[in-house]
């Protein structure tokens, strides 16, 4: 093992200095978050919301106005109508369904009004009917699984490490996803059943490097006896940088492979994760560990399970 | 200081990476246009059959690629799909009514491959087009159904037993009996609880509250979605769907996926049609004719499931609607299988009034289905009646029936179960309404294949090329590491008999960039040891070792987010959290053992070698 000198510093980069930055620019960005969320909402998709989608192909460009005004005539009330990556291509959405309305009905007077007055009969390439109920429960399940996931990686966390830690690596993985949902927010992107899958497996993902600053910041303190605490989690983070950048950057590639390459069903996925692995990185970085210092982590809380083993291998 | 594994590990290791790469391979061979056929209504899949498809396609001078007789389908390949739409039509009109003649896309795993029990994965319907419909089950209307049947049974137990009652009544899911005075009241409990089981009774001043138990209660709402399961089972198979999936989904909702099928409008006809059923006699009288013309006046002529002529009499005992119950069970003599019947009063009534008369005699069940066909003739729509009557049993008649009676010497207990839930669903399917739909275009499942794949493809490059850049010897090794966990995933998958969906490739490329992440831990910690002055050995010892522990908590956080997934349930997502998991799973086992392998292969000997990391 390296013998670590205690008197002179030994990292690079103080991250720790700029941490009052760091906590102003995600307080602010999480006020822009949480205020566009309660305004603008977030713009669900048919999957949350119930609804019908219908993209349909033309040979022709499409007057979408016509479109609009034959779904009106058969007596649907602001049907959103627009193109979908060429002229050609339209994307129709009509709002859910009310209690007791008959679905199948529905999706027949909607094909009936594209079909029957429009001389350029349309490809239906998708129809996507969600009844209400359905969205409900979607909500529904999506919401506990949230909530369990943050409540199981809370408990994980505290067993492995200390409470503090486990606060510290919570508030970061929420800080991660304030971050995903209020930017879907503020740009107004489609939030689908796939973009809240990412949300998920970002959740788990931006623990990973959070976990392995605090295993060396756990390790440090251990084999350091006299430094500050400061110190200890500065020259933690450096050891551990390089590792976090590497991961974080190869899973940022397939993330950014899909947002680009994997058409619209995986754009807003791909997109969500990357935004993800972002403020992932530096949320670990200084969310997770600015806060376990804040919440007053000290070497006396991790002497506890030294009896483990002092140097238990951990990196 | 040598790494070095012992024969046995090394051996294991690569025994289960050329397994992965052998069960991986079949979701590599494409697929061949096919025509499939399926027995309808016990039609028999013998050599005759083949030989007389294979007459049909040589008269159509159409060449098979390959036939293949299972025991559930024939199975006829053919090269280019033009042949496919030929062969389906010329099939369609040689065995019309005898069997269903689909379009199928059969995968084109060689031979060896299958053998083993290799095969690819199904491709979902996001990928290969179709229709998927998630139906739910009205149990409230089922209940409903179910409290007027016991409502209208006590009636006529009352009647029957000359006990003088109030009223009957349903309210709010009680069942109000009020009678004159406390004495009837007592009588009538004390038959109501012998005759009626599934209803709990209590009384309230001169009134007698029924109440559904909660066990008859249960068993109303899973029997009303397994008769609907069965009933959409009978109806897809008509539809001639290749790959059709039927199932249950949660406690009231059943979905629907039909591959390949884009007429929606036709598949919700089918999927939507209703129907009964109608006790009759057979007319013994007359000799069954061979055409429709020469039916005697007062007969009808119908056919049975196998196709063979019945002549009954025009006159109904029964209909479908005065079925209050059908279950299947064993006959307490013989110990054969059985189904039971219970009657309603006024069904009750007829039946006991016919079979009084008629002991000895045979009786059939006529099933009837009415279907609403939507047609296009001149480009106007045009919705026709159509309807499907078939003979589904022929019992003779032993004593004079009552409320309830029995059909027996049936073939055995699943002939018993499927008769019972056909008696059921011609009797009191309870209602199903569409709750989801989603259709996808087969240009567009094409494509996206295409863009699922080609992400990958450039996840995968982008990957390999920085690892490679990055830690040269050692990079290689990572990326043949992430090669054989894709394979790894891939067959687990498809001996899994997985169904791969859009958001299932994205969870394989994810599990790419997360996969690699191991690599990227150990290489660190072996960077820092060889940093700190740790010899070559120890530094590749040490790393490994030290890294262990962070891998495994990357990988349990993961996979406590991708277990999460299922919880949310829905159709894309899980398949998004299926290949997510098992890519975790598989990555812990690669990133340590394989990597660990490969590196003790390259380095394990040598003494004071320098490592090209």
């Amino acid at each position: 093992m390296s013998a670590n000198t205690v008197t002179q510093r030994h990292y690079a980069i103080d991250f720790m200095k700029w941490r009052g930055i760091a906590v102003v620019a995600s307080l602010a960005l999480s006020v822009i978050a949480i205020g566009s969320l309660g305004i603008r909402g977030l713009n669900f998709a048919v999957d949350f919301t119930g609804g019908t989608v219908i993209e349909a192909g033309y040979q022709h460009p499409a007057d979408l106005k016509a479109i609009r005004s034959e779904l009106e005539a058969v007596g649907f009330s602001n049907p959103i109508v627009q193109n979908f990556g060429t002229t050609k291509d339209v994307l129709i959405r009509l709002a859910p369904i009310k209690q007791g309305e008959n679905g199948m009905e529905l999706r027949a007077q909607v094909m009936e009004a594209l079909n029957k007055n429009l001389e350029d009969r349309p490809d239906i390439k998708r129809v996507e009917f969600v009844g209400p109920q359905v969205g409900d429960d979607l909500v529904e399940g999506s919401l506990i699984a949230l909530l369990a996931s943050t409540i199981f990686i809370l408990i994980y966390v505290a067993w492995r490490f200390e409470y503090r830690f486990a606060l510290g690596a919570i508030l970061a993985t929420l800080h991660d996803i304030t971050m995903i949902v209020g930017l879907f927010s503020v740009f107004q992107l489609d939030f689908d059943l796939t973009v809240l899958a990412a949300v998920l497996t970002i959740m788990g993902y931006s623990l990973n490097d959070t976990i392995v600053v605090f295993d060396r910041v756990r390790e440090n303190f251990r084999k350091i006896r006299r430094a500050d605490t400061l110190d200890i989690i500065n020259q933690s983070i450096n050891e551990t940088l390089s590792r976090t950048l590497m991961t974080s950057f190869l899973t940022f590639l397939t993330a950014m492979a899909m947002a680009i390459w994997g058409g619209e069903v995986l754009r807003n996925f791909g997109i969500a994760l990357v935004i993800g692995i972002f403020v992932g990185t530096y949320s670990s970085i200084y969310v997770a560990t600015a806060l376990a210092y804040k919440l007053g982590v000290s070497r006396s809380d991790l002497l506890v399970p030294e009896k483990e083993g002092a140097d238990d291998g951990r990196p | 200081m040598r790494n070095h594994f012992p024969l046995w590990k090394n051996t294991l290791i690569s025994l289960i990476l050329l397994l992965a790469v052998i069960y991986a391979l079949p979701n590599f061979f494409g697929e061949d246009p096919s025509v499939q056929l399926s027995p309808l209504r016990g039609a028999l899949l013998d050599q005759n059959l083949v030989a007389t498809a294979e007459k049909a396609l040589t008269a159509a001078s159409l060449k098979p690629k390959a036939v293949e007789l299972s025991d559930k389908r024939l199975l006829i390949r053919f090269e280019d799909t033009d042949a496919q739409l030929k062969a389906s039509d010329t099939l369609g009109a040689t065995f019309q009514d005898r069997y269903t003649v689909a379009l199928n896309l059969a995968p084109a795993t060689p031979d060896w491959l299958r053998r083993i029990g290799a095969g690819p994965m199904y491709l979902g319907l996001d990928l290969r087009g179709g229709v998927h419909f998630m139906m739910q089950v009205d149990m409230e209307a089922a209940i409903k159904q179910a409290e007027e049947r016991y409502a209208e049974d006590i009636r006529s137990l009352l009647r029957d037993s000359k006990i003088h009652y109030g009223s009957v009544d349903r309210n709010n899911h009680v069942i109000q009996i009020k009678f004159q005075d406390s004495n009837t009241l007592g009588q009538a409990e004390s038959t109501l609880k012998r005759e009626v089981r599934g209803l709990v009774f209590d009384e309230e001043g001169l009134t007698l509250n029924g109440r559904m138990s909660d066990t008859e209660a249960r068993e109303i709402r899973r029997l009303a979605v397994a008769q609907n399961v069965t009933t959409l089972r009978n109806r897809v198979n008509e539809l001639g769907v290749a790959e059709p999936v039927i199932q249950q989904q949660g406690e009231d909702r059943i979905v629907v996926q039909l591959p390949g099928v884009q007429d929606t409008a036709r598949a919700k006809e089918i999927l939507g049609a209703t129907a009964t059923l109608e006790f009759r006699m057979v007319d013994t009288d007359h000799p069954t004719p061979t055409d429709e013309t020469k039916t005697p006046i007062g007969s009808k002529l119908y056919k049975d499931r196998q196709g063979k002529p019945v002549l009954l009499q025009r006159k109904i005992i029964v209909t479908g609607d005065q079925i209050i119950d059908a279950s299947s069970g064993l006959e307490q003599q013989s110990g054969s299988a059985a189904v039971f019947i219970t009657l309603n009063g006024p069904g009750a009534r007829k039946m006991a009034d016919t079979t009084k008369e008629n002991i000895n005699k045979p009786m059939a069940v006529v099933y009837i289905e009415n279907k609403n066909e939507t047609k296009e003739i001149g480009g106007k729509k045009v919705t026709t009646k159509r309807t499907v009557e078939e003979v589904i049993n022929i019992a003779t008649i032993r004593d004079r029936f009552s409320k309830r009676f029995q059909i027996s010497g049936l073939d055995g207990t699943d002939e018993a179960r499927n008769l019972s839930l056909l008696l059921r669903s011609g009797a009191l399917a309870a209602p199903v309404d569409i709750v989801e739909e989603r259709t996808v275009g087969p240009s567009l499942g094409k494509e996206n294949i295409a863009q699922g794949v080609r992400s990958f493809e450039i996840g995968f490059l982008l990957v390999a090329l920085v690892v490679l850049f990055y830690y040269k010897v050692f990079g290689i090794v990572a990326n043949i590491t992430l090669l054989f966990n894709v394979a790894l995933i891939l067959a687990i998958l498809s001996a899994m008999q997985a169904t791969l969906t859009l958001p299932g490739i994205a969870g394989i490329t994810l599990t790419v960039g997360m996969a690699v992440d191991a690599n990227v831990l150990i290489y660190e910690r072996i960077k820092e040891e060889i940093r700190n002055g740790a010899s070559p050995q120890g530094a590749i010892y040490a790393g490994f070792d030290r890294a262990f522990a962070t891998i495994w908590d990357s990988h349990v956080t993961n996979l406590i987010a991708a277990i999460m997934l299922f919880g949310i349930g829905s159709g894309p997502v899980k398949g998004f959290a299926v290949t997510l998991t098992i890519g975790i799973i598989t990555s812990l086992f690669t990133a340590v053992s394989c990597t660990r392998m490969m590196v003790n292969f390259l380095y394990g000997q040598k003494r004071a070698a320098k490592l090209w990391i």
